[in-house]
């Protein structure tokens, strides 16, 4: 890796760190392994256009891979169920403390087959018609859960930081 | 087939599907290279057109999840995720 590759994940390392923190996460204690991982985030971004999850077989295609451009919509779930991310990027208090051993986890997002794709336009109600008198729609953000009512989601998620097209029509 | 080859103790036919920016895959290979086998690996998210669906095809044959890292072994074990203890167990 050449010096200005090693500023650019030095710098993306620092800004990560301090706006995952805010927002209550916390990023691998273990420097060389988290900065490996952020180098292979900014490898996909200058392949694919997109941050997608370095240990995850991005499509190439934008649309397909919505679910694992990092952080993704299995981070939580799988911090909450095994106290880290697939990658091992984020992991939750007790690891941070070495309460717990960081180890590699099961894959969480379903086989290709499986996998349900969205168009660019349709906005993915999850069934919940019945309350569609609702004055306004809710959005919800597919990676922190945050929910709001407004004609189209922000521009970026006020709590996690990912851009509107991560969000689905929730109501 | 661009298969990276690592000489070392012959326990039959091994191969690493990988991904080259995938640190549990990197933590595979740097295992299967301290036990000193003889393996093969191949970085999936390197290859391109019709190279790249035979392989994708070939991996869901093994692991229809498609995840990586995926390890097959000889006997046609195989094994998925970097399963250190799984690992040193099949190839002891
Ligand atoms: S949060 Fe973890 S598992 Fe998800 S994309 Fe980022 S590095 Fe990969």
């Amino acid at each position: 890796m050449s010096q200005t590759d090693d500023a650019r994940v030095d710098e993306f390392y620092e800004r990560l760190k301090e706006q995952v923190e805010e927002a209550g996460y916390h990023l691998n204690s273990d420097v060389e392994f988290t900065k490996a991982l952020l180098e292979s985030i900014l490898v996909n971004e200058d392949r694919y256009g997109y941050g997608a999850c370095p240990c995850r077989l991005a499509s190439g295609i934008k649309e397909e891979d919505l679910d694992i451009i990092c952080p993704c919509y299995y981070r939580d779930p799988d911090l909450e169920e095994y106290d880290a991310c697939y990658c091992g990027l984020y992991v939750s208090g007790d690891i941070l403390s070495g309460e717990k051993q960081l180890t590699a986890i099961p894959e969480r997002r379903p086989a290709p087959d499986e996998r349900i794709v969205r168009s660019e336009d349709e906005t993915g109600t999850l069934g919940l018609e019945s309350i569609s008198n609702l004055p306004l729609p809710v959005w919800r953000c597919g990676v922190c859960g945050y929910l709001c009512a407004r004609e189209g989601p922000p521009e970026i998620c006020p709590i996690c930081k990912v851009g509107k097209e991560r969000f689905e029509r929730f109501i | 087939m661009p298969m990276e080859h690592v000489d070392g103790e012959d326990k039959g036919k091994i191969v690493l599907f990988a991904l080259s920016t995938c640190q549990w895959c990197r933590k595979t290979r740097l295992l299967l290279e301290e036990l000193k086998v003889d393996f093969s690996y191949i970085y999936v998210d390197l290859l391109e057109g019709e190279e790249r669906s035979e392989i994708i095809e070939e991996v869901k044959k093994y692991n229809p999840q498609l995840s990586f890292p995926t390890l097959v072994l000889d006997d046609g074990d195989v094994i998925v995720g970097f399963n250190e203890e799984g690992i040193r167990e099949a190839l002891a």
